[in-house]
Protein backbone atom coordinates (compact mmCIF):
# COMPACT_ATOMS: atom_id res chain seq x y z
CA UNK A 1 0.00 0.00 0.00
CA UNK A 2 2.84 2.36 0.80
CA UNK A 3 4.48 2.12 -2.60
CA UNK A 4 1.10 2.87 -4.06
CA UNK A 5 0.96 5.92 -1.83
CA UNK A 6 4.42 7.07 -2.86
CA UNK A 7 3.34 6.73 -6.45
CA UNK A 8 0.20 8.72 -5.80
CA UNK A 9 2.15 11.51 -4.16
CA UNK A 10 4.57 11.69 -7.06
CA UNK A 11 1.71 11.94 -9.55
CA UNK A 12 -0.02 14.65 -7.53
CA UNK A 13 3.17 16.67 -7.39
CA UNK A 14 3.61 16.17 -11.10
CA UNK A 15 0.25 17.79 -11.71
CA UNK A 16 -2.52 15.22 -11.24
CA UNK A 17 -3.97 17.23 -8.39
CA UNK A 18 -7.32 15.47 -8.32
CA UNK A 19 -5.60 12.37 -6.98
CA UNK A 20 -5.17 14.12 -3.66
CA UNK A 21 -8.77 13.16 -2.93
CA UNK A 22 -7.76 9.49 -3.13
CA UNK A 23 -4.58 9.99 -1.15
CA UNK A 24 -6.45 11.49 1.78
CA UNK A 25 -9.49 9.21 1.81
CA UNK A 26 -8.01 6.41 3.98
CA UNK A 27 -7.01 8.98 6.62
CA UNK A 28 -10.16 11.05 6.98
CA UNK A 29 -11.19 9.28 10.13
CA UNK A 30 -7.72 9.44 11.63
CA UNK A 31 -7.46 13.17 11.02
CA UNK A 32 -10.84 13.82 12.62
CA UNK A 33 -10.10 11.68 15.70
CA UNK A 34 -6.73 13.37 16.18
CA UNK A 35 -8.36 16.80 16.09
CA UNK A 36 -11.18 15.68 18.34
CA UNK A 37 -8.75 14.28 20.91
CA UNK A 38 -7.30 17.78 21.23
CA UNK A 39 -10.20 20.20 20.79
CA UNK A 40 -12.98 17.93 22.16
CA UNK A 41 -15.64 19.65 20.10
CA UNK A 42 -17.22 18.26 16.94
CA UNK A 43 -17.43 21.48 14.94
CA UNK A 44 -13.92 22.54 15.86
CA UNK A 45 -12.63 19.08 15.06
CA UNK A 46 -14.29 19.09 11.65
CA UNK A 47 -13.07 22.59 10.77
CA UNK A 48 -9.62 21.62 11.97
CA UNK A 49 -9.70 18.44 9.91
CA UNK A 50 -10.49 20.47 6.78
CA UNK A 51 -7.64 22.88 7.51
CA UNK A 52 -5.32 19.94 8.09
CA UNK A 53 -6.14 18.40 4.73
CA UNK A 54 -5.79 21.73 2.89
CA UNK A 55 -2.50 22.38 4.63
CA UNK A 56 -1.24 18.91 3.75
CA UNK A 57 -2.14 19.60 0.12
CA UNK A 58 -0.34 22.92 0.06
CA UNK A 59 2.75 21.50 1.68
CA UNK A 60 2.83 18.14 -0.01
CA UNK A 61 6.07 19.02 -1.81
CA UNK A 62 7.78 19.27 1.57
CA UNK A 63 6.84 15.70 2.49
CA UNK A 64 10.08 13.85 2.02
CA UNK A 65 8.99 10.37 2.88
CA UNK A 66 11.27 10.03 5.91
CA UNK A 67 8.17 9.49 8.02
CA UNK A 68 5.11 7.63 6.86
CA UNK A 69 2.54 9.83 5.18
CA UNK A 70 0.08 9.00 7.98
CA UNK A 71 2.52 10.22 10.65
CA UNK A 72 3.26 13.38 8.70
CA UNK A 73 -0.44 14.06 8.34
CA UNK A 74 -1.04 13.36 12.04
CA UNK A 75 1.65 15.88 12.95
CA UNK A 76 -0.13 18.54 10.88
CA UNK A 77 -3.42 17.62 12.56
CA UNK A 78 -1.87 17.89 16.03
CA UNK A 79 -0.42 21.30 15.26
CA UNK A 80 -3.76 22.47 13.91
CA UNK A 81 -5.52 21.20 17.03
CA UNK A 82 -3.07 22.87 19.37
CA UNK A 83 -3.37 26.13 17.45
CA UNK A 84 -7.15 26.01 17.84
CA UNK A 85 -6.87 25.20 21.52
CA UNK A 86 -4.54 28.14 22.12
CA UNK A 87 -6.88 30.44 20.26
CA UNK A 88 -9.86 29.22 22.24
CA UNK A 89 -8.23 29.38 25.61
CA UNK A 90 -6.06 32.43 25.09
CA UNK A 91 -2.39 32.88 25.73
CA UNK A 92 -2.76 31.82 29.35
CA UNK A 93 -2.99 28.22 28.27
CA UNK A 94 0.28 26.46 28.87
CA UNK A 95 1.68 24.22 26.25
CA UNK A 96 0.45 20.66 26.47
CA UNK A 97 3.99 19.43 26.96
CA UNK A 98 4.28 21.33 30.20
CA UNK A 99 1.91 18.91 31.83
CA UNK A 100 4.50 16.60 33.27
CA UNK A 101 4.52 12.88 33.88
CA UNK A 102 4.19 13.47 37.59
CA UNK A 103 0.44 13.74 37.31
CA UNK A 104 -0.84 12.42 40.59
CA UNK A 105 -3.49 9.84 40.03
CA UNK A 106 -4.58 6.34 40.66
CA UNK A 107 -3.46 4.07 37.88
CA UNK A 108 -4.38 0.76 39.41
CA UNK A 109 -7.02 -1.28 37.63
CA UNK A 110 -10.42 -2.21 39.03
CA UNK A 111 -9.97 -5.63 40.63
CA UNK A 112 -12.50 -8.42 40.08
CA UNK A 113 -12.41 -12.15 39.72
CA UNK A 114 -14.28 -12.75 36.50
CA UNK A 115 -14.95 -10.86 33.32
CA UNK A 116 -17.76 -11.66 30.98
CA UNK A 117 -16.63 -10.61 27.54
CA UNK A 118 -18.74 -7.85 26.00
CA UNK A 119 -19.12 -8.73 22.32
CA UNK A 120 -18.71 -6.16 19.54
CA UNK A 121 -22.40 -6.50 18.67
CA UNK A 122 -23.15 -4.74 21.94
CA UNK A 123 -21.92 -1.57 20.24
CA UNK A 124 -25.25 -1.46 18.43
CA UNK A 125 -26.50 -0.01 21.68
CA UNK A 126 -26.14 3.74 21.68
CA UNK A 127 -25.79 3.96 25.45
CA UNK A 128 -22.78 1.65 25.39
CA UNK A 129 -21.09 3.72 22.68
CA UNK A 130 -21.74 6.83 24.72
CA UNK A 131 -20.30 5.28 27.87
CA UNK A 132 -17.09 4.45 26.05
CA UNK A 133 -16.93 7.80 24.27
CA UNK A 134 -17.38 9.82 27.44
CA UNK A 135 -14.81 7.76 29.33
CA UNK A 136 -12.21 8.44 26.62
CA UNK A 137 -13.18 12.11 26.28
CA UNK A 138 -12.77 12.65 30.00
CA UNK A 139 -9.25 11.25 30.24
CA UNK A 140 -6.72 13.98 31.07
CA UNK A 141 -5.51 15.59 27.82
CA UNK A 142 -2.04 14.07 27.68
CA UNK A 143 -3.41 10.57 28.20
CA UNK A 144 -6.32 10.93 25.80
CA UNK A 145 -4.05 12.09 22.99
CA UNK A 146 -1.64 9.20 23.34
CA UNK A 147 -4.53 6.75 23.68
CA UNK A 148 -6.15 8.13 20.52
CA UNK A 149 -3.02 7.82 18.43
CA UNK A 150 -1.98 4.42 19.76
CA UNK A 151 -5.23 2.55 20.33
CA UNK A 152 -7.73 4.23 18.03
CA UNK A 153 -5.49 5.12 15.11
CA UNK A 154 -3.01 2.32 15.66
CA UNK A 155 0.15 4.32 15.26
CA UNK A 156 3.13 2.56 16.82
CA UNK A 157 5.11 3.89 19.79
CA UNK A 158 7.74 5.62 17.62
CA UNK A 159 5.19 7.23 15.34
CA UNK A 160 3.14 8.46 18.29
CA UNK A 161 6.24 9.88 19.97
CA UNK A 162 7.28 11.66 16.82
CA UNK A 163 3.81 13.06 16.11
CA UNK A 164 3.39 14.40 19.65
CA UNK A 165 6.98 15.52 20.05
CA UNK A 166 7.55 13.43 23.18
CA UNK A 167 9.88 10.52 23.86
CA UNK A 168 8.84 6.88 23.40
CA UNK A 169 9.10 6.21 27.12
CA UNK A 170 6.50 8.89 27.81
CA UNK A 171 4.23 7.35 25.19
CA UNK A 172 4.36 4.00 27.00
CA UNK A 173 3.74 5.51 30.43
CA UNK A 174 0.83 7.63 29.24
CA UNK A 175 -0.73 4.79 27.30
CA UNK A 176 -0.52 2.49 30.30
CA UNK A 177 -2.14 5.08 32.53
CA UNK A 178 -4.84 5.84 29.98
CA UNK A 179 -5.73 2.17 29.66
CA UNK A 180 -5.78 1.61 33.39
CA UNK A 181 -7.96 4.67 33.95
CA UNK A 182 -10.39 3.43 31.31
CA UNK A 183 -10.44 -0.05 32.79
CA UNK A 184 -11.06 1.28 36.27
CA UNK A 185 -13.81 3.59 35.15
CA UNK A 186 -15.55 1.31 32.67
CA UNK A 187 -15.46 -2.10 34.32
CA UNK A 188 -18.05 -1.34 37.02
CA UNK A 189 -20.50 0.22 34.55
CA UNK A 190 -19.94 -2.33 31.81
CA UNK A 191 -20.50 -5.16 34.24
CA UNK A 192 -23.91 -3.83 35.15
CA UNK A 193 -24.84 -2.66 31.64
CA UNK A 194 -24.28 -6.05 30.06
CA UNK A 195 -26.70 -8.39 31.77
CA UNK A 196 -25.52 -11.94 31.59
CA UNK A 197 -28.39 -14.21 30.77
CA UNK A 198 -31.43 -12.18 29.94
CA UNK A 199 -31.77 -12.75 26.21
CA UNK A 200 -29.53 -10.95 23.80
CA UNK A 201 -27.99 -7.95 25.57
CA UNK A 202 -30.84 -7.61 27.95
CA UNK A 203 -33.60 -7.70 25.40
CA UNK A 204 -36.38 -10.11 26.18
CA UNK A 205 -36.20 -13.17 23.96
CA UNK B 1 10.42 -15.70 40.41
CA UNK B 2 7.00 -15.22 41.88
CA UNK B 3 5.30 -12.01 40.87
CA UNK B 4 2.93 -9.99 42.95
CA UNK B 5 -0.33 -8.78 41.45
CA UNK B 6 0.79 -5.17 41.63
CA UNK B 7 3.86 -5.94 39.62
CA UNK B 8 1.74 -7.61 36.95
CA UNK B 9 -0.56 -4.57 36.78
CA UNK B 10 2.39 -2.29 36.13
CA UNK B 11 3.23 -4.27 33.02
CA UNK B 12 -0.24 -5.06 31.72
CA UNK B 13 -0.16 -2.45 28.98
CA UNK B 14 3.22 -3.56 27.67
CA UNK B 15 2.16 -7.18 28.00
CA UNK B 16 -0.88 -6.49 25.82
CA UNK B 17 1.37 -4.82 23.25
CA UNK B 18 3.78 -7.74 23.33
CA UNK B 19 6.67 -5.51 24.32
CA UNK B 20 7.79 -7.15 27.56
CA UNK B 21 10.93 -9.28 27.38
CA UNK B 22 10.70 -13.06 27.25
CA UNK B 23 11.55 -13.61 30.91
CA UNK B 24 8.96 -11.19 32.22
CA UNK B 25 6.37 -12.55 29.80
CA UNK B 26 6.95 -16.00 31.19
CA UNK B 27 6.66 -14.76 34.79
CA UNK B 28 3.44 -12.90 33.98
CA UNK B 29 1.95 -15.90 32.25
CA UNK B 30 2.79 -18.16 35.15
CA UNK B 31 1.12 -15.67 37.48
CA UNK B 32 -1.97 -15.44 35.27
CA UNK B 33 -2.42 -19.20 35.36
CA UNK B 34 -3.36 -19.15 39.01
CA UNK B 35 -4.51 -15.56 39.61
CA UNK B 36 -8.17 -14.96 38.80
CA UNK B 37 -7.94 -11.27 39.58
CA UNK B 38 -5.10 -10.50 37.22
CA UNK B 39 -6.63 -12.66 34.50
CA UNK B 40 -9.92 -10.79 34.79
CA UNK B 41 -8.14 -7.44 34.72
CA UNK B 42 -6.25 -8.46 31.61
CA UNK B 43 -9.39 -9.75 29.89
CA UNK B 44 -11.44 -6.68 30.73
CA UNK B 45 -8.69 -4.30 29.59
CA UNK B 46 -8.33 -6.12 26.28
CA UNK B 47 -12.09 -6.16 25.84
CA UNK B 48 -12.35 -2.42 26.50
CA UNK B 49 -9.58 -1.71 23.98
CA UNK B 50 -11.36 -3.72 21.30
CA UNK B 51 -14.64 -1.93 22.01
CA UNK B 52 -13.17 1.58 22.00
CA UNK B 53 -11.21 0.94 18.80
CA UNK B 54 -14.33 -0.10 16.91
CA UNK B 55 -15.39 2.46 14.30
CA UNK B 56 -18.90 2.57 15.74
CA UNK B 57 -17.70 3.91 19.08
CA UNK B 58 -16.47 7.21 17.69
CA UNK B 59 -18.72 8.16 14.84
CA UNK B 60 -17.78 10.92 12.46
CA UNK B 61 -20.27 13.78 12.07
CA UNK B 62 -22.85 13.05 9.37
CA UNK B 63 -21.66 14.47 6.05
CA UNK B 64 -18.11 14.99 7.30
CA UNK B 65 -16.45 13.28 4.38
CA UNK B 66 -18.60 15.02 1.75
CA UNK B 67 -17.88 18.45 3.23
CA UNK B 68 -14.18 17.67 3.45
CA UNK B 69 -13.94 16.72 -0.22
CA UNK B 70 -16.05 19.68 -1.27
CA UNK B 71 -13.70 22.02 0.51
CA UNK B 72 -10.72 20.24 -0.99
CA UNK B 73 -12.22 20.46 -4.49
CA UNK B 74 -12.55 24.22 -4.08
CA UNK B 75 -8.96 24.42 -2.94
CA UNK B 76 -7.74 22.44 -5.93
CA UNK B 77 -9.63 24.76 -8.25
CA UNK B 78 -8.28 27.93 -6.69
CA UNK B 79 -4.76 26.53 -6.84
CA UNK B 80 -5.25 25.87 -10.51
CA UNK B 81 -6.41 29.43 -11.15
CA UNK B 82 -3.43 30.77 -9.22
CA UNK B 83 -0.99 28.80 -11.27
CA UNK B 84 -2.66 29.82 -14.54
CA UNK B 85 -2.31 33.48 -13.59
CA UNK B 86 1.42 33.15 -13.19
Amino acid sequence: METNETGLIARILAGEKELFHDLIRPYERMVYLTLFSIVKNETEAEDGAQETVISAYRHLASFRGEAKFSTWLTTIAINEGRKRLRKAKGAAEESIEEQAEDYEGDFTPAPMTDWREIPLEALERKELRELLGVAVAELPDIYRQVFTLRDLEELNVEETARALGINPGAVKVRLHRARMMLQKRLVPVLKTSAPARRGFFGRAQ
Amino acid sequence: MKLECKHVWEHISEYIDGSVDAKLREDIERHLEHCEICSAILDSTRNILVLTADDRTFELPVGYSERLHERLAKELLSFEKDSKKE
